[in-house]
């Protein structure tokens, strides 16, 4: 063992208050940051996870018509050079009113070959043609506004995991069979096998066959969503051959608003991402991590002056016998050395005693309150980043804090230190 | 430096020997505005084997003397030459291995680190200069302290030591590397008459086994009377220098 080694270890092993005193300052900092990055990463990715368990990464739409002007009752065209002169100041003494056009349902065009395009986008892992449109459902007496969604079952599946997340049956949507949410299922009082009737406002009507009931743990989903055959949806919302919207799945969640501004650019289609579509849960989420990383920083600097102020009382305690030291041919670099090594031996030896608590901690309080299923009702996340983190974070602290008295032990007079301590 | 270190040879050659210590026209000033003068150019060489006592009223200089021999303290002026080697070039590095390679201190105050038993206290020097311990110093550091009489005592700690045992276990650790100068500031100073009979018995007895020298501040006239050569300070001016006195 290096002499600077030897000697740091026998002076940590002797001065048991203060080494206690320091590690418990490190184990605590360091307990305290594990638990609250686990805590605050596993609300947010289970707000996320349930947000998107739901939900396509991005969505892509056909752009929505040119709003059409009316002036004097006679109704202009959609060209937008028409829009522009309607709107020109001076001509207010017309009647002109702007107009959304009314909800009609349009398809992209040449969808097969746009999909295959978003396909080729970078990170993107899947992409899913949609029929989707509003409709009712009837079951004797009762009648419910639904949202009727066409679907290709194989590749919807690659967008949200339907088939782990049937309550009862089995995800499954040709002919004329359909899925629906366990909450439309209970409402209706319908179960497998049942027959319910569609109706949409193009005045076309269906009869399917309950093949199965979701639970995507997402009330509105669980209460509207009617999931069928694209071919299906096609013929009952007059879309004969079109599609109305693409869904896609991306690798990295935090890349979705890129990617659907860059598949936006390429296509001229309207793309929007989960981020843009989840705005409040966005600034919610920052605003946490951003919190948390202010009481992490506030918690480093009050260990890093613990560590630094308990090791320069050490210094001048030990004022004589580094004298001593350096009487009997020990450098000053050697000197500096055994305080920054004490400084990393504290730094690592607390973070050890800190992973400790910071995971008891966290899976006392994940363990506190589950939901009916078993799972924590705020999970956490350790993760073996964190750990590494903390890891690199002790051992700067410790070593940064013990910069100062090391020096400070490395410049005394040694003369001086031996006659007068 | 190895310009400096033949030059330290080359002013030495001279006259035909190589003293162990060579102070010439040596002054130390304390204080930034009074200015003390505590050491008034002090000429002064101590030879190989040489066992000398430096005595002087208490404020003479003579702990300061004896760090800048030790070179734990730099001159104010004039020349410290130690072994040959003219000290005034050598940065604070080179000084401490200098230090550690040809020097052994000795305290009124044992000074032995706590934390450490007695072999360990032994063999730090050792330790310090080659980086690691190592079996080969371990078994020096024990022969040393055997030598001292303490070989029941090799893995106790100095607080359970008594003030005679500490005193010899220091000086076995100021030994062990074999300096060719041991420098001791009142060694016996602190020990009854019995313990620094003893104590100053084992430095004599080291003297004239390694024939290193000492030089060893001392107020007590029989210890005096027992070296070979007795310096006397006073006010920062050597104002004898003779063979003691024997009572
Ligand atoms: N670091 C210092 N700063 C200022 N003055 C000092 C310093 N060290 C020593 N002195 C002064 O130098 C003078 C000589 O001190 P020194 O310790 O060398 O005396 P000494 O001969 O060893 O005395 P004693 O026998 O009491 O140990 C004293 O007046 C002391 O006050
Ligand atoms: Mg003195």
């Amino acid at each position: 063992m290096p002499f600077e080694w030897f000697v740091a270890l026998r002076y940590l092993r002797e001065g048991r208050i203060q080494t206690v005193l320091i590690l418990l300052g490190v184990s605590t900092g360091v307990g305290v940051i594990i638990f609250l990055s686990a805590l605050i990463t596993g609300l947010q990715s289970s707000l996320i996870e349930n947000t998107l368990g739901s939900q396509a990464h991005v969505v892509v739409r056909p752009p929505e018509e040119m709003p059409r002007l009316l002036h004097d009752g006679r109704v202009e065209g959609t060209d937008p050079a028409a829009v522009a002169r309607g709107l020109a100041p001076g001509e207010d003494a017309l009647a002109v009113r702007l107009e959304k056009p009314a909800q009609r349902l349009r398809s992209i065009n040449q969808w097969p070959q746009v999909m295959r395009d978003i396909e080729k986008v970078n990170g993107v892992t899947a992409v899913s043609p949609l029929v989707a449109g509003s409709a009712f459902v009837t079951r004797g007496e009762a009648t419910r506004s639904v949202a009727l969604r066409g679907i290709d079952p194989e590749r919807f599946t690659r967008i949200i995991d339907m088939p782990s997340r049937m309550a009862t049956g089995v995800f499954r949507v040709e002919g004329t069979e359909a899925v629906i949410g366990t909450g439309l299922a209970m409402d209706l009082g319908v179960r497998i096998g049942d027959r319910i009737r569609v109706l949409t406002a193009e005045g076309r009507t269906d009869v399917f066959t309950i093949a199965g009931i979701f639970d995507l743990q997402n009330k509105g989903v669980n209460d509207s969503w009617v999931l069928v055959s694209l071919k299906s949806a096609q013929n009952l919302l007059d879309l004969s051959g079109g599609i109305s919207a693409i869904e896609m799945r991306v690798e990295k969640i935090f890349a979705a608003e890129s990617i659907a501004q860059s598949v936006a650019r390429r296509t001229g289609l309207i793309a929007e991402s989960w981020m843009a579509l989840n705005g409040q849960l966005l600034v919610g989420l920052r605003s946490q991590s951003s919190s948390s990383t202010m009481i992490q920083a506030f918690v480093v600097v009050a260990v890093a002056l613990g560590i630094a102020s308990v090791l320069v009382v050490w210094v001048v305690q030990k004022n004589r016998e580094i004298g001593i030291l350096r009487a009997f041919g020990t450098t000053r670099r050697q000197i500096l050395r055994v305080f920054l090594i004490q400084g990393l031996l504290l730094g690592a030896a607390g973070w050890i005693v800190g992973v400790g608590i910071g995971t008891v901690l966290s899976l006392i309080f994940a363990s506190l309150a589950t939901n009916p299923d078993g799972s924590p009702t705020f999970p956490v996340n350790l993760s073996a980043q964190l750990f590494l983190g903390t890891f690199a974070m002790a051992l700067s602290v410790g070593l940064l804090s013990a910069t100062a008295p090391a020096r400070r032990a490395a410049a005394l007079d040694p003369a001086e230190a031996i006659h007068h301590g | 430096m190895a310009d400096l270190i033949t030059a330290g040879r080359a002013a030495t050659k001279s006259d035909g020997t190589q003293p162990v210590v060579l102070l010439e026209q040596v002054t130390r000033d304390f204080g930034e505005s009074v200015i003390t003068r505590v050491l008034k150019g002090i000429d002064f060489r101590l030879e190989t084997g040489e066992f000398t006592a430096l005595t002087g009223p208490s404020g003479s200089g003579k702990s300061t003397l004896l760090n800048l021999i030790g070179l734990l303290d730099r001159a104010t002026s004039g020349r410290v030459c130690l072994d040959g080697v003219d000290t005034a070039g050598l940065d604070d590095t080179a000084l401490t291995r200098l230090r550690g390679r040809s020097i052994g201190f000795v305290f009124q105050f044992h000074h032995l680190l706590p934390a450490f038993t007695a072999v360990e206290n032994v063999m730090l020097p050792g330790i310090a200069r080659d980086g690691r311990p190592s079996e080969a110093l371990r078994k020096q550091a024990e022969q040393m302290l055997v030598r001292m009489g303490m070989a029941d005592r090799l893995r106790f700690k100095p607080g359970q030591l008594s003030g005679g045992q500490q005193q010899r276990v220091a000086i076995a650790r100021a030994l062990c590397l074999g300096p060719k100068l041991i420098l001791a500031d009142e060694p016996t100073g602190n020990l009854d008459t019995a313990a620094s009979d003893q104590v100053f018995d084992l430095m004599r007895q080291i003297n004239r086994e390694e024939h290193a020298a000492f030089l060893v501040v001392t107020h007590d006239p029989s210890i005096a009377a027992r070296c070979d050569r007795v310096v006397e300070l006073v006010d920062g001016n050597i104002v004898s220098d003779r063979a003691p006195v024997r009572a």
